[in-house]
């Protein structure tokens, strides 16, 4: 389908079922129960999985075949949010040029960093992309250039906001009731939401998320084939052995340099679907640690692999979720089968791994994987079905007469 | 004058003379070695042909063109493939993919975006890799990955992947250089083949005597990085001045 061979076809279909059906698969818990604060069924959160998701893939096409770690990702994402929002104030609450432009964005300062910095590799290449993103971040965070052209750019701490004021050429600056018009595309609202009852559980349909995750399977329908073309191949011989490029007569700059456009075009994309759930843009998009997150989710899902990257995303998004709203009095609930003294001993350490100390779950987690898993989720995917293919295996030949000879 | 003529070349590290003033001229067609003691300057001399080393002075040209200030990989374009002292292959890849990029590199130049096609569909260049592995007799380890490959078929694919871009010129650095003997004669054999069936032209520099005087049709020898004499193998093998080289004046 589409140019893809069977494997690839049916990774895509499942990922597709698996993102539609997201509104059951992710509430298994009735909406009353204790276990209901385990569902991420929720759009914000489900959008946030596929957003991620499609930054993640971004950088997988750089990092994963490349091998060129970036440490500034969230500037291109940061980058496409502003330039969205600014689609939504100045030309019209439809989120389609808001996204357009978001990419084009992302891509062109993409080109730019990408071209000084891909002059080095290695440690180089991280810390020269980490500077242009803190330098890009500083910017935005003190209005910069706003300042120095007369007019807010990125509107500085606060984070540029629609307001009423607005022009929005082909839009309404203001509603016929007075508020800001939400964002839309040709009219159907993001924030629409059809909500299912079925029983005692409670499903949401949010249309911005079936939007979103239309999108991400667009962008991972076209990474998989950059994997598979023949300039994918060549990414993958960067990464395995830039000596033997050269004296095959290969250039490797343009190789890489297409490679970090597209994966900061991807960051401009999430960062444009970004504003389009949410119409504001803030500067700590583009801070070292949202970079940070994305290497996180791409090394943690599986470097390199098509799938790894989202389900890295998805992973950290929804234990991010899920521990940090946990607090003190969920504990003390939790743990009040145990005698007093133990109890109160129990939540005091636990309750710095929740909440604002979930880092420190992530921190374990990341660490866990790393050291047990350095492939990633999908090797631990892989590990399993292996465990099971070889059982299989083992049953077949104890029931077969001879063995075949092995290939 | 040869496929590549060498003039005056020079090239100084601070105060080390690496190489003063080198000639050298090798003819189409035939197999050049150049030897020489440790310290000779004969990798210092490949790879002012490749484009790795500026010499201070001096002129290289190839096929009339000169190399000089181009980049190894626009040398590459121009018809000069390299085989490295150790193995450089794809490691991570498989041996077809090790197979088919030089054939990609041949076919669409030293840079093409190329996004849009899939790779298992570009059948002229799947034939083109499988016939070179197949001359290599590599054809039954095409899904194996590079890097679980012995010593020997490392280089055996290595030397594939340079003569998949069909080059004019063929440089090969100490190619048995920690090779078994088995693996060495192998090797020697090979390169035999590869010279009997192709028009190319093979620079060979090689430290074992054994694999110079099996293939070279001429000789040069290197000793502080001047050329001391070139001939053919059976005079140099007699020579005073190459004893005196190897062996020490006292010698």
């Amino acid at each position: 389908m589409f140019g893809l061979d069977k494997k690839d076809t049916t990774l895509l279909i499942i990922v597709a079922l698996l993102v539609f059906l997201a509104p059951f698969l992710l509430n298994p818990f009735p909406a009353d129960s204790a276990m209901a604060q385990f569902n991420a069924g929720y759009p914000d959160l489900m959008q946030r999985f596929v957003i991620f998701g499609i930054f993640a893939i971004g950088f997988n096409i750089l990092f994963g075949l490349t091998g060129y770690l970036s440490f500034g990702h969230a500037a291109f994402l940061g980058v496409g949010s502003y330039a969205a929002v600014w689609m939504f104030k100045l030309l019209t609450m439809n989120v389609i040029p808001a996204i357009v432009l978001a990419v084009i964005v992302g891509g062109l300062f993409a080109a730019l960093i990408g071209y000084i910095t891909l002059r080095r590799s290695g440690i180089y290449f991280s810390i020269l992309t980490l500077a242009f993103a803190q330098m890009m971040f500083a910017i935005a965070y003190s209005d910069l250039i706003g300042r120095f052209v007369g007019t807010s750019i990125t509107n500085g701490e606060t984070g540029l906001q629609l307001t009423l004021n607005d022009p929005r050429i082909l839009g309404e600056s203001a509603t016929p009731d007075g508020s800001i018009p939400l964002t839309n595309l040709f009219g159907w609202d993001m924030r629409s939401t059809y909500q299912m009852d079925v029983g005692a559980w409670l499903f949401q349909f949010n249309f911005g998320y079936y939007f979103c995750a239309v999108v991400m399977l667009i962008a991972f329908f076209l990474s998989i084939r950059i994997f598979r073309s023949p300039f994918g191949l060549m990414l993958r011989a960067v990464k395995s052995n830039q000596q033997r490029m050269n004296y095959t007569g290969l250039n490797i700059r343009p190789y890489t340099l297409t490679a970090f456009i597209i994966s900061g075009m991807y960051a401009g994309l999430a960062g444009g679907l970004m504003a389009s759930m949410d119409p504001l843009a803030g500067a700590e998009r583009m801070q070292w640690t949202a970079s940070g997150e994305v290497v996180l989710m791409t090394i943690l899902g599986g470097a390199g692999t098509l799938i790894g990257p989202v389900l890295g995303a998805g992973f950290i998004k929804y234990f991010e979720n899920i521990f940090s709203k946990i607090n003190e009095a969920t504990l003390h609930q939790w743990f009040s089968f145990l005698p007093d003294g133990l109890e109160t001993f129990v939540v005091w350490v636990a309750e710095h791994f929740v909440g604002s100390g979930w880092h420190l779950t992530l921190g374990i987690l990341f660490m866990l994987v790393v050291i047990f898993l350095p492939g990633g989720l999908v090797e631990g995917g892989q590990k399993i079905g292996g465990l099971f293919s070889r059982r299989k295996q083992a049953d077949e030949k104890s029931k077969a007469t001879k063995t075949e000879p092995a290939e | 004058m040869g496929i590549l003529d060498v003039k005056n070349v020079s090239k100084r590290f601070g105060g080390l003379k690496a190489l003063s003033d080198v000639n050298l001229s090798i003819k189409e067609n035939s197999v050049h070695a150049i030897i020489g003691p440790n310290g000779a300057g004969k990798s210092t001399l490949l790879n002012c042909l490749v484009g790795k080393l500026i010499p201070d002075t001096g002129s290289v040209m190839f096929d009339g063109q000169s190399v000089l200030g181009r980049s190894p990989y626009e040398i590459n374009q121009m018809g000069i493939s390299r085989v490295f002292q150790t193995p450089e292959i794809f490691g991570d890849l498989t041996v077809m993919e090790n197979m088919m990029i030089p054939v990609f590199a041949r076919r669409d130049g030293a840079f093409r975006m190329h996004a849009v096609a899939m790779v298992n569909t570009e059948t002229d260049v799947i034939e083109q890799a499988e016939q070179v592995l197949e001359d290599m007799n590599m054809a039954d380890k095409r899904h194996m990955t590079a890097a679980s490959l012995s010593r020997g078929d490392k280089r055996r694919l290595e030397i594939g992947m340079c003569l998949s871009q069909q080059p004019r010129l063929l440089l090969l650095d100490e190619p048995t250089a920690g090779m078994a003997r088995a693996d060495t004669n192998n090797t020697i054999d090979l390169l035999k083949q590869i010279k009997d069936e192709r028009d190319i032209t093979i620079a060979i520099i090689e430290h074992d005597m054994h694999v110079v005087f099996s293939l070279a049709e001429r000789i040069t020898v290197l000793a502080q990085g001047t050329p001391l004499v070139e001939d053919e193998p059976q005079k140099i093998r007699g020579h005073p001045k190459v004893r005196e080289a190897y062996l020490g004046e006292s010698g």
